[in-house]
C-alpha cells in the first residue's frame, strides 16, 4: 500500500456510510424553527380557504345559500358542487377505484363531510364566510354498525351506484356492500377444520383509529395564468402520483402541473390519498387567479380525512392435540366508510391481510375479506403498516393467544412450535406469498431470554394466588408478539396505484469536484431520508455522506416514483439508489482504467477509489475520476458522470421482529402501567442504527397510543365522539416507557443490500404486545377476548365482567 | 373589523403590530411576523407545538390573544440560539436524535429550555412530566427526554466552570 494511503478502515469511516449511525443532516433546520411546512409557505397575494362541513351523517341537502357568506368581508368566493359539476371536479376518483364527492353532491355521507368552500383573506375572514353559509338538510337514516348495513330495508347510502351489481373489485350484492375479495382454498380449509382435534374461533375487532401527524393536512395551489402553469404545495407523500392524478382530473397537461412536497410533519399514511381540499386549493386559485391556501384544522383533520384500520376479524384456528396448527379460516368484514378510498395496490382491496397466516407454518388457509359502505368518514389508510398487515399481524398474534387458552399451552411454546423455519425459506405461504428470508427462533429465544420469560410465567402465578388471597389488587400480564411483515410494494407484475407501477427512482449526478446530488421519486416525513439515502450511496460511489445533497418532493426534478409510505423507500428507492451508485461505479471503472492505463478487467474497487490488482500503490479516488469526467477526452466514454435508475423490485421484503411487554394492571381502576418493552427487529442490514431505534420507539409509542385508547368513535347517529386531542389519545411522555431494543440482521436475498425496511415494524408488532399483555393479564381468570383500544374503562369492565370486583 | 395597536418583544427586538383583537399569538407571529418556528398543531391547547416563551412562562401561543401580550417579552425557537451559536439543548437534540419530522420540535426544545431554567437538574421523571404539555407523534419521546436531561447537564456543567 501506499503510504500516503490511509487503511482501509479508516477510509471506509470516512464515508459514513452503511451501517454507521450519522447525525441528521435535516436537524440543523429543524432544530432552529426553520423547516418549511406546508402552512409556512406565503406567496404574495395568497388567500385562504376553508370548509363548510356537514354536522349530519347522513343527510340530503335541500339548499345552500350563499349570498350572506359572500357579504362578509374578506370572503372572495364560495365554492360548491354546482360551481364544481361544469369542470367534472364535484367528484374525484379515489385510490381504491370508487370515486368520492369533492362537495357534497345533493347529500352527505358522513359527518364533517366536505359542503362548500369558502375563500377569503385569510382563516379568520373564512371562518366569518362558513359560519355565515345557509345549509338546509333533511336528515336520512344512519348505518354505523356494518353488519346492519346489509340488511334489506337498510337506507341505501351510495345512491349514485345503487344499481351497480358490479364494482372496481368485483361483484356487489348489496348496494351497501362494496366488495368480496378471497384469498386461499376454502374447500381445504374447512375440511382441515372440520377434521381439527382443536379448533379455537373468535372474533377480533381492530377498531377504527387514525394516523394523527402532529402536522394536519393542508395545501397551497398557484394557477399562473400567463404560462399557464399550475404549481401545487402539499402535504403528499406521493408527489408524483398526485400530479398525474392532478392532469388526469383536471385535463391540465402533466408538464404544466408541478408538485411540491414540502417539509412534512409526520405521515404516518394519512397523506397518502387525495383530499377534496387539495382539489378545490387548485379550483379556487384557477378561479380568484391568486394562490389558494387550505389546511385543515385538528378536528377536521381527525373526523373526515384517513381513518385506519375498522376491521371485524372472524378467525378459526384449528390445530392437532400437541400444538402443531393445521389450518386457518379468516373473515373480515371491513367497514370503509361513505367512499372505498383506501389507499391500497389496485389488485389488492383489502392490501396484504393475506399475509395473515404470521410467522407460523400454517400448511392450508382461507381468507375472504367484505368491503361495506358506513355513515363515516372515507379512509382505509394504512397507519404507519404496509396496507393491512397491521390487521393481520393483530389478528393471527390474538388467535395464537386463543388457541394457546384452547390447548391449555404456553403461548410462547405454541408459537416456536409452529414457525416457519430457517431452512423453509424462501416460504411459500398458504395464502401466495413468498417469504424472502427469516430466522424467526434465534430472534425470539433471545427475547424471551432478555425479560426473562421463565421468571415473569413464575412471578404472574404467585401474583394470581396473591390476588386470589386478597394480598393485593394488581395482576401481571405479559404480552408477546411475533409479526411478520410484508413491506416494499411492489413488483410492477402485480402491485400499482391507479395504473402506476409501483417501482421507485434515483437519479444522481457528481459533480466535477466529487461531490454530488442525488433526486428521489420518495419524499421524507421525518424518517431521514437526505441522511440515510446519502449513506448508502456513500458506501456505492466512495463519496463522503457528507459531500452528497439529497433532493425530493419536486416533481420538475426528482425522477418519478410512487412515494414514501409502507415502508418502501428503503426497499424500494433504497435499492434504486444502490443501483444508480452501481451505475456510476461501472463507468467510474473505465475512466479509472484508461487513466491508469490499463484495461477495465484489471482494476478492481477499494472503498473510494479504484486501484491495479495486486499494484495498490497505483490508483485513481473517485474525486479524481469524478474531475477527469468532466476534464478528459475519453475515447468511447460519454463526459460526465451521472446516473438514473428505475428500480422494479423482485418481490416484497419481509422484515419480522420480537416483542414482548410486560404490563401491571389495577383491577380496581383499570389502569395500567407498563414495566418493560422489549423490542428486537430484524429488518435485514442496517443502514443507520441510531434511525432505527429512533423509528421503533415512535412506531412502539403509536402503537401503544392504538392499543391502549386511541380510537375514532361513532355514536348511533354517526356522530364522531373522539374529534379533538381532548378525547383522541395521544400519549405524552409521562404515559410512554422507556423501550429496550436489540436486534438480529437476516439480510433480504434479492435485495441490493438485503435491506428490508423498519419505519412500521414497532406498530405492527407493538399492538399485539399490548393488548397480548392485557389479555393475558386476565387469562386465569377465564378472559380470551376483548376488544381494543383498552382503556380504563374497558380494562375496569373486563374486570367487572370476570367477577373480579366481587 | 376594526384593528388595534399591540406592542411587544419578539427575540430582542420591538415589534408594533396592527392586528384585529381576535388575532391569536401564534397567527401574530407565524403571518404578521414571519416567525414561522412555532408551529400548529391542535389549536385547542393540547399539543404544544405552538409553545413560545412570554413573560418567563411557557405559553401555548394559540391560547393566547395578541393583544394579551401587550408589553411581553417574547422568546420563540428562533430566539434560542443563532446558526454559529446553538443553544445547548438544539445541540443535544441533533446528538441525541430528539427529533424525526420536527413538527414538534421548536414547542419542545423551548418548553424545554423553561423547564431547565425553572429547575436546572431534573430527574428523568421530572422532565417527562415538564414536557407534558407538548405532543411528539414521531419520537416516543425516549431521545427527547435524554437530550434534555444531557441539556441540563452540560448547562450545570458551564455554570461551574464559568
Ligand atoms: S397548537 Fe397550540 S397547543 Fe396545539
Ligand atoms: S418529531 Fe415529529 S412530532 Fe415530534
Amino acid at each position: 500500500m501506499n503510504e500516503s494511503t490511509p487503511p482501509k478502515e479508516e477510509r471506509s469511516a470516512a464515508l459514513s456510510g452503511l451501517g454507521t449511525s450519522r447525525k441528521r443532516v435535516e436537524d440543523a433546520r429543524f432544530t432552529q424553527g426553520k423547516g418549511n411546512y406546508v402552512d409556512d409557505i406565503k406567496l404574495p397575494g395568497m388567500l385562504f380557504g376553508d370548509f363548510v362541513r356537514s354536522p349530519y351523517a347522513h343527510a340530503r341537502v335541500k339548499s345552500i345559500n350563499t349570498e350572506k357568506a359572500m357579504a362578509v368581508p374578506g370572503v372572495h368566493a364560495v365554492l360548491t358542487a354546482a360551481d364544481l359539476a361544469p369542470l367534472s371536479l364535484h367528484w374525484m376518483p379515489t385510490l381504491a377505484g370508487d370515486k368520492q364527492m369533492v362537495l357534497a353532491d345533493g347529500k352527505v355521507l358522513f359527518q364533517a363531510q366536505e359542503v362548500a368552500f369558502v375563500v377569503a383573506d385569510d382563516r379568520y375572514a373564512a371562518a366569518d364566510g362558513v359560519a355565515a353559509v345557509e345549509v338546509e338538510y333533511e336528515e336520512l337514516p344512519v348505518i354505523v354498525d356494518p353488519f346492519k348495513a346489509e340488511a334489506d330495508d337498510a337506507p341505501v347510502l351510495r345512491e349514485d351506484i345503487a344499481d351497480q351489481k358490479e364494482g372496481a373489485h368485483g361483484p356487489r350484492r348489496h348496494p351497501n356492500h362494496i366488495f368480496t375479495w378471497e384469498s386461499g382454498d376454502l374447500e381445504a380449509t374447512e375440511a382441515v377444520l372440520a377434521e381439527a382435534d382443536v379448533v379455537a374461533e373468535e372474533m377480533i375487532y381492530y377498531h377504527r383509529t387514525h394516523p394523527c401527524p402532529l402536522e394536519t393536512c393542508g395545501s397551497v395551489a398557484s394557477m399562473d395564468k400567463v404560462n399557464g402553469k399550475l404549481t401545487v404545495w402539499g402535504t403528499f407523500q406521493a408527489p408524483h402520483a398526485v400530479r398525474t392524478v392532478a392532469s388526469l382530473i383536471s385535463g391540465i397537461a402533466e408538464h404544466n402541473i408541478r408538485i411540491i412536497s414540502p417539509d412534512i410533519g409526520g405521515g404516518f399514511g394519512n397523506k397518502v390519498g387525495v383530499y377534496p381540499g387539495y382539489i378545490c386549493s387548485i379550483v379556487a386559485s384557477i378561479v380568484t387567479g391568486v394562490p389558494v391556501k387550505w389546511v385543515e384544522d385538528r378536528s377536521d383533520n381527525l373526523m373526515a380525512t384517513a381513518f385506519a384500520r375498522d376491521y371485524w376479524m372472524k378467525g378459526r384456528i384449528s390445530a392437532t392435540k400437541d400444538g402443531k396448527i393445521t389450518g386457518l379460516h379468516c373473515h373480515t368484514t371491513a367497514d370503509h366508510g361513505a367512499f372505498d378510498a383506501c389507499a391500497d395496490p389496485t389488485k389488492f382491496p383489502a392490501g396484504f391481510m393475506n399475509i395473515c397466516t404470521g410467522s407460523y407454518d400454517i400448511p392450508t388457509a382461507y381468507l375472504a375479506v367484505d368491503g361495506i359502505y358506513t355513515n363515516k368518514a372515507p379512509g382505509g389508510v394504512a397507519y404507519r403498516c404496509s396496507f393491512r398487515v397491521t390487521e393481520a399481524a393483530y389478528f393471527i398474534e390474538r388467535m395464537i393467544e386463543v388457541l394457546a387458552i384452547k390447548l391449555g399451552m404456553d403461548a410462547a411454546e405454541l408459537r416456536v412450535k409452529n414457525f416457519i423455519k430457517k431452512e423453509q425459506f424462501p416460504y411459500q405461504s398458504a395464502l401466495g406469498w413468498e417469504y424472502d428470508s427469516g430466522d424467526y427462533h434465534t430472534g425470539w429465544e433471545k427475547a424471551l431470554k432478555a425479560v426473562g420469560y421463565e421468571d415473569l410465567r413464575t412471578e404472574q402465578a404467585e401474583r394470581v394466588e396473591a390476588f386470589k388471597r386478597g394480598d393485593t389488587r394488581k395482576l401481571l400480564g405479559i404480552g408477546l408478539s411475533h409479526f411478520t411483515e410484508i413491506v416494499g410494494a411492489g413488483p410492477v407484475k402485480n402491485c400499482d396505484i391507479l395504473g402506476l407501477g409501483m417501482f421507485d427512482s434515483c437519479e444522481i449526478r457528481i459533480h466535477p469536484t466529487g461531490s454530488a446530488i442525488a433526486r428521489l421519486g420518495t419524499i421524507s416525513q421525518g424518517q431521514g431520508h437526505a441522511t440515510t439515502f446519502a449513506q448508502i450511496l456513500a458506501t456505492e460511489i466512495g463519496s463522503p455522506a457528507e459531500d452528497i445533497t439529497l433532493e425530493e418532493g419536486d416533481t420538475d426534478t426528482a425522477p418519478y416514483g410512487l412515494g414514501t409510505y409502507g415502508s418502501r423507500s428503503t426497499p424500494v428507492a433504497g435499492a434504486a439508489t444502490a443501483m444508480a451508485g452501481r451505475k456510476i461505479r461501472a463507468k467510474a471503472q473505465m475512466i479509472a482504467a484508461y487513466l491508469l492505463e490499463v484495461h477495465d478487467n484489471d482494476i478492481e474497487w477499494d472503498v473510494d477509489r479504484f486501484v491495479v490488482k495486486g499494484a495498490p500503490e497505483r490508483f485513481k479516488t473517485m474525486k479524481e475520476i469524478a474531475f477527469a469526467s468532466y476534464n478528459q477526452a475519453i475515447p468511447g466514454v460519454e463526459p460526465g458522470l451521472e446516473a438514473v435508475s428505475y428500480y422494479d423490485p423482485p418481490n416484497m421484503t419481509y422484515p419480522f421482529g420480537s416483542y414482548i411487554c410486560v404490563m401491571e394492571i389495577d383491577v380496581d381502576t383499570g389502569t395500567t402501567e407498563i414495566r418493560q418493552v422489549f423490542a428486537l427487529d430484524d429488518c435485514g442490514t442496517r443502514i443507520n442504527p441510531m434511525i432505527i431505534e429512533g423509528q421503533v420507539h415512535g412506531g412502539l409509542t403509536e402503537a401503544l397510543a392504538i392499543a391502549m385508547g386511541q380510537e375514532i368513535a361513532y355514536d348511533e347517529q354517526g356522530n364522531v365522539t373522539t374529534g379533538t386531542l381532548m378525547d383522541f389519545f395521544i400519549p405524552t411522555a409521562v404515559e410512554t416507557p422507556n423501550y429496550q431494543t436489540d436486534y438480529t440482521v437476516t439480510p433480504s436475498p434479492h435485495h441490493p443490500i438485503g435491506a428490508k425496511g423498519v419505519g412500521e415494524s414497532p406498530n405492527v408488532g407493538g399492538v399485539p404486545a399490548f393488548s397480548n399483555a392485557v389479555h393475558d393479564a386476565f387469562r386465569a381468570f377465564g378472559l380470551t377476548q376483548s376488544h381494543m383500544p383498552h382503556d380504563h374503562w374497558r380494562i375496569w369492565k373486563t374486570a367487572e365482567s370476570l367477577g373480579l370486583h366481587d | 373589523m376594526e384593528k388595534m395597536h399591540v406592542k411587544m418583544t419578539v427575540n430582542g427586538k420591538n415589534v408594533d403590530l396592527l392586528t384585529e383583537p381576535r388575532t391569536l399569538l401564534i397567527h401574530a407571529l407565524r403571518e404578521e411576523l414571519g416567525i414561522t418556528g412555532p408551529h400548529v398543531g391542535c389549536s385547542s391547547s393540547h399539543c404544544g407545538a405552538c409553545t413560545v416563551d412570554m413573560n418567563g412562562m411557557s405559553v401555548k401561543s394559540c391560547t393566547v390573544f395578541a393583544a394579551q401580550a401587550e408589553g411581553a417579552d417574547i422568546t420563540t425557537i428562533e430566539g434560542l440560539g443563532t446558526p454559529d451559536a446553538l443553544h445547548v439543548l438544539q445541540e443535544m437534540f441533533k446528538e441525541h436524535h430528539g427529533l424525526q419530522c420536527g413538527y414538534c420540535t421548536p414547542g419542545m426544545i423551548t418548553r424545554a429550555y423553561r423547564l431547565l431554567q425553572e429547575n436546572p437538574a431534573p430527574t428523568e421523571e421530572q422532565v417527562r412530566f415538564g414536557i407534558a404539555g407538548n405532543l411528539c407523534r414521531c419520537t416516543g419521546y425516549q431521545n427527547i427526554v435524554k437530550a434534555i436531561l444531557e441539556a441540563a447537564a452540560k448547562m450545570n456543567d458551564m455554570k461551574e466552570s464559568a
